[in-house]
Order: structure tokens, then sequence, then C-alpha cells
């Protein structure tokens, strides 16, 4: 609502110093400007809806004619309470960082060791190897649950996170190991022939040599799987069943949600809550995201 | 950083232990450095995989290892109608979706790839509907899509007068659907645009000039330069986005759960429904592995459909 009568505004004042070209100003202004502020007011929408109503009291909450549902009189902190102090949901929270922090520290180990042997100590067939991964990443994990729910019962894992923290690496590794591939390919390799002709061992190479240089990728890498096991959802349903162990996703969707009567309030705060980390994480790494979504697709 | 390489390495040289040589024979190398992602990827996707094939020809159900019963499950699939519709449902929610995502995260890439201000804080803003837990903004979605307290119907009805009752978006079957259709497609804008955007970036400004000297229009500069340079792009991009939308989970069980009435079952939640909740795991790993044919097609049509006219395009040129 507010965004609409702020828009034009905006728009009017960069139009405004050209005004030799002011036609091609109002042009840019339809053509451009307004396209944009529609994409960004749906895109963002729901999230200004999950943190309003989060905060509303629920006589606001459910009351739409006699306060405006766009904004909040009395915001209150009582969904936040009830969700930090009368559920689980500090113990899910710690079970998915748990998860999500074992899962990519695994998934970056396995992937760097195997990105460097199919990059770097060329073998015969090491494109094979890398291709197999690759097709690894176009297994969905809807066609792979159902079997591994069993393969995790005959392993004893069952309703254990560390079963989350092993599962998860099937959609992590293959990622994770062609991004890091195409960043060890744009490490010149003669850095490593003259360690080499200086008597260093291939893992002093890649310890001293290779990693130092792919650190950005390996940060790419580390965040795109921390927000991958994060946001994960079919299979910790499937594999966990106690209220305790339950990943944040999961436990709002089937610890909040009860009876008829949905609590938003708490529903929303619980949202947001959980949204919160990866957005943080997010925001301090933005470019190494969009490198690495673009950088995973390239290749 | 080479000049410790160097002292240490020189060092190791000089007493070389039989572990360090160990470690620098190439072959041994190489088992040790894929072993773990090799054996992780083995255990937890290629086994399962296979034993899900297996698990569908079987009558398992939890607590109970199963025969083999042939082709019993698919025979059983093939007449119920549950089954049919949730492959219905699939594909026209595939369709759609897809389609939506690729129009508008197209537009949206091109209006991304003009030149204005805080151009980056928004491509990072236009990033977050990816980024968030699906299941948590589906959550959102599932609010606003509220019988009785959704906002959008507050706007068409309260606010703008164009509706005299609220919309009932999940009670019945095909608001539900196209309900779902349009979270799935918001959700998948902000992918589609970066990466289609990062495309974008690397077609050459000088083939725009040339064109633009030519008198091109500025259609013809889209249909005959941008869109054909986007053609490998396009065919990765909308390979991914075919196979996670088919195979979608996350939004229509935090929404819907394959309601009303059955009527928005997806292929996986239906599989979840019948092999996790029921118990039946041969049947639920039967309706997975029917979708590995519908996969394996759209996978071939969307990655050669597309990538041909480029090499086409290429054996022109050259």
């Amino acid at each position: 609502m507010t965004d609409t009568v702020a828009q034009p505004a905006v728009a009017d004042a960069k139009a405004a110093p050209d005004t030799m070209a002011w036609d091609s100003g109002l042009r840019r202004l339809m053509m451009i400007y307004l396209p944009l502020g529609c994409f960004v007011l749906i895109l963002l929408f729901p999230f200004y809806w999950m943190a309003i109503t989060s905060f509303k009291p629920n006589a606001e909450l459910l009351n739409y004619k006699e306060h405006n549902p766009f904004w909040i009189s009395s915001p209150t902190l009582a969904h936040i309470k009830h969700l930090l102090f009368d559920t689980a949901y500090p113990r899910w929270l710690w079970t998915t960082m748990t998860v999500a922090i074992g899962s990519t520290t695994l998934s970056l180990i396995a992937s760097t060791l195997a990105a460097y042997a199919i990059e770097r100590l060329r073998f015969r067939g090491s494109p094979y190897v890398g291709l197999g991964i690759y097709l690894a990443y176009l297994v969905p994990p809807s066609i792979l649950f159902i079997p591994l729910a069993t393969v995790i019962v005959q392993f004893g894992l069952f309703d254990s996170p560390l079963a989350l923290i092993l599962v998860y690496p099937t959609f992590l590794v293959p990622f994770c190991t062609w991004l890091l591939i195409g960043y060890f390919k744009s490490i010149p390799y003669e850095l490593e022939e003259c360690a080499l002709v200086d008597g260093a061992t291939r893992l002093q190479i890649l310890r001293r040599i290779t990693l130092p240089l792919a650190v950005p990728g390996l940060i790419s890498a580390g965040i795109f799987s921390f927000t991958l096991s994060w946001n994960e959802f079919i299979y910790a349903l499937a594999f966990i069943q106690s209220g305790a162990n339950k990943t944040v996703p999961v436990a709002i969707l089937t610890e909040l949600v009860t009876g008829d009567v949905y609590q938003w309030g708490a529903l929303m705060a619980g949202s947001l809550l959980g949204s919160l980390p990866v957005a943080v994480f997010y925001s301090l790494f933005v470019d190494y995201y969009v490198s690495s979504l673009t950088g995973a697709v390239k290749e | 950083m080479s000049v410790t390489t160097l002292s240490s390495s020189a060092l190791a040289q000089r007493q070389p232990s039989w572990l360090v040589r160990l470690f620098d024979y190439k072959p041994f190398l190489i088992v040790m450095c894929l072993a773990p992602a090799i054996g992780l990827l083995a255990v937890f996707l290629t086994y399962p995989l296979g034993l899900g094939i297996w698990l569908a020809f079987t009558d398992t159900t939890i607590g109970r290892k199963g025969i083999f019963v042939g082709l019993e499950n698919f025979q059983y699939l093939l007449t119920d109608p549950l089954w049919w519709n949730a492959v219905f449902y699939s594909v026209v929610y595939t369709a759609i979706a897809t389609f939506g995502k690729f129009a508008l995260g197209f537009w949206l890439a091109l209006l991304l790839n003009n030149h204005f201000p805080f151009k980056s804080l928004l491509r990072a803003i236009i990033l977050l509907p990816w980024i968030v837990p699906t299941v948590l903004s589906a959550l959102a979605f599932w609010w606003i899509y509220d019988p009785q307290f959704s906002i959008i119907s507050y706007l068409l009805v309260d606010v703008l007068h164009w509706r005299s009752s609220n919309i009932d978006f999940l009670g019945s079957a095909w608001p539900a659907r196209f309900s779902l259709i349009a979270a799935n497609i918001w959700r998948g804008i902000p992918f589609v645009a970066i990466s289609l955007l990062a495309g974008l970036q690397t077609i050459s400004p000088s083939l725009y000039e040339a064109a633009m000297l030519d008198g091109a229009s500025a259609w013809q500069r889209f249909r005959y330069i941008t869109f054909p340079m986007m053609m490998p792009i396009l065919a990765i991009v909308m390979t991914f986005s075919i196979i996670f939308t088919f195979t979608d989970f996350q939004l229509v069980y935090a929404i819907t759960r394959g309601g009303p009435v059955n009527s928005t079952h997806l292929l996986a939640t239906l599989a979840f429904q019948r092999g996790i909740a029921g118990g039946e795991l041969g049947e639920g790993a039967a309706i997975a592995v029917s979708m590995i044919p519908f996969l394996v097609f759209a996978t071939l049509f969307s990655y050669f459909g597309l990538a041909r006219r480029k090499w086409q395009q290429g054996e022109a040129n050259d």
C-alpha cells in the first residue's frame, strides 16, 4: 500500500535532472522502474506479512474492520515469548544448527578432496567420475526418501540428527564438487608445478597452495551448503520422529500446527525466527551466493 | 606462502617416512581423495536408488520385509484414480509453474540488466525468496490464502470493492491448484532471474551495437541476439527447474497436504502419504519410481530441445 505511493515520487526524483530527455525518462519509468517496483513488492510482500503478523496481538490479527491489517497499532512480543519459553523452539534451532554445520563440514571435506582429485590429480576416467558426481545432483530427494528411510533404519540411525548429517551430503557433495572443480580450474597449474619441482608432496601442495587460493570458492560452497541443509525438509520429515530432535522447518509444521484454530501469530513468528539465521548469513555473503549460484549454472 | 612450502617440503624430502611416501603415491592419493565423496554417494544415493527400484517390485510395509510381487504395485497404480490425479496435477503444476517462472524470471533478468542505482542491493533483495526455507515461506502463503483473513481477499473486497465475497483459495480443487502454482512461481522467479542475468551479462554489447547500426528494433534485438545467445544457459536452468518442480514436495505438503479431497497431490506427496505416513513402503516406492520416466523425458526434452537449436545455429554460422 504505502510502497505504491512512494514509488512514483522516487522515480520522479530520478527523472528530474535530465529534463531534456524527459520523454525517455518517462519511458524508463514505465518500462523499467514500474515493473521492477511491482516485482520487488510481490517478492517481498510475504516476508513483510510474516514479520508484521508475528508482532501483532491476536485481537488485531483477526479484526480487519477496526485495525488496518497492513500496520500494527500495538506491537507485542507475546508470540515470540510463547515460542521461546513455551515450546521447544530453542532446541529445534539448536538441532538445525548442528545438522547444518555438521553436514556442511562433512560435504566440504569430501568435495574438496574429490574436486582436487578430479581436477588436479588427473587420471584416466577422471572426467567420468566428475560426470557421475554431476548426475548425482539430478537425482531428486523425492525419489530417494522412501528407500533411504529403510537404509537409515537398518543403520540404527532413525530419529537421530546424525542421520541427517550423513544424508544431506548426497545433495551437497555434487554441488560443492562442481563448484570447487570450477574454482580449482581458475588457479594456474604452474604454481603447483613449481612446488612439485621444488619437492613438495601432493598433500603439501593441496594444503599450502591450492586451498589458500581457493578460499573464496570454499566460502561459496560452505554458505551454500549451510543454506541448503538449513532449508531441507523432506528427509528431516521422514527420518525424525520425536519432537525434540526435529529441525525448525519440520517442527513448525508438525508441532505448532495443532487443531483447527491455527496460531497464526506463533506460526509466523516461528517462520520469521527460522528464516532469520539464513537471512543474516545471506546478507553477510551476498556476493558469494550470487557468484556460486551463477558459477554452478555456468559450469 | 611459497617460501614456507619450500623449506618444509625440503625437510620432508630429506627424511621421507613411509607414510609421506605412501601419501605421495598418486594412485593411493587418488583413491584416498575420492573415497569420502564416492563412499557417501554410494551408500546414501546409489544404493537407495537401487533399493527403491527393488522396493517398488515388493509388497514391503513398515516393520515387515516384503516379497517380490512383480509388477503388481504398478498395475494397481494404473487402476488408481488418485495416482492418475497426481500424475495429471504434477504435469500441470510443472508446465504452468515452469512457464510462469521463466516468463517472469526472464523479464526480471532483462529489467535487472539495465543500469540504475542500488542495483546490487536490489539483486540481493530479489534472491531472498529463494534463500529462505521453502516451508517457512509456504506457511506465509498459507496465511495469505486463509479463507477468512486472507489479505488478498481483504484488498479485493474491502479496499478495492472488486468482489463482494472472500476468495476461497484452498477450499476447492482448481483454486487450490492455482494457488499452489502461484506460490511455486513466486519462489522460483529469483533463481531463474539471477541465473539468466548472469547469462545476459556474458552477451557482448558489440552485438547490440552492430544490430542498432543495421537498424534492428528492440524486439528484433531480443529475438535474434538475446534469445539465441541465452539458449545454452536457458537449457540448463530449465532442466534443473523442471526436475525440481516436478518432484516438488515442500510447498504442497506445507500448504494443502494434498487436499482438498486429494486434488492437489503431486507424485511426491502421494508417495509420502502412502509410503511413510501409510506405511506401505512398496507402494510408495512404486509411486516414486513412476516419476523417473517423466523426469528422464522432461530432462531430455528441455535439454536437447533447447540445446539442439544452439548447435544448428552454430553450424549455420561456421
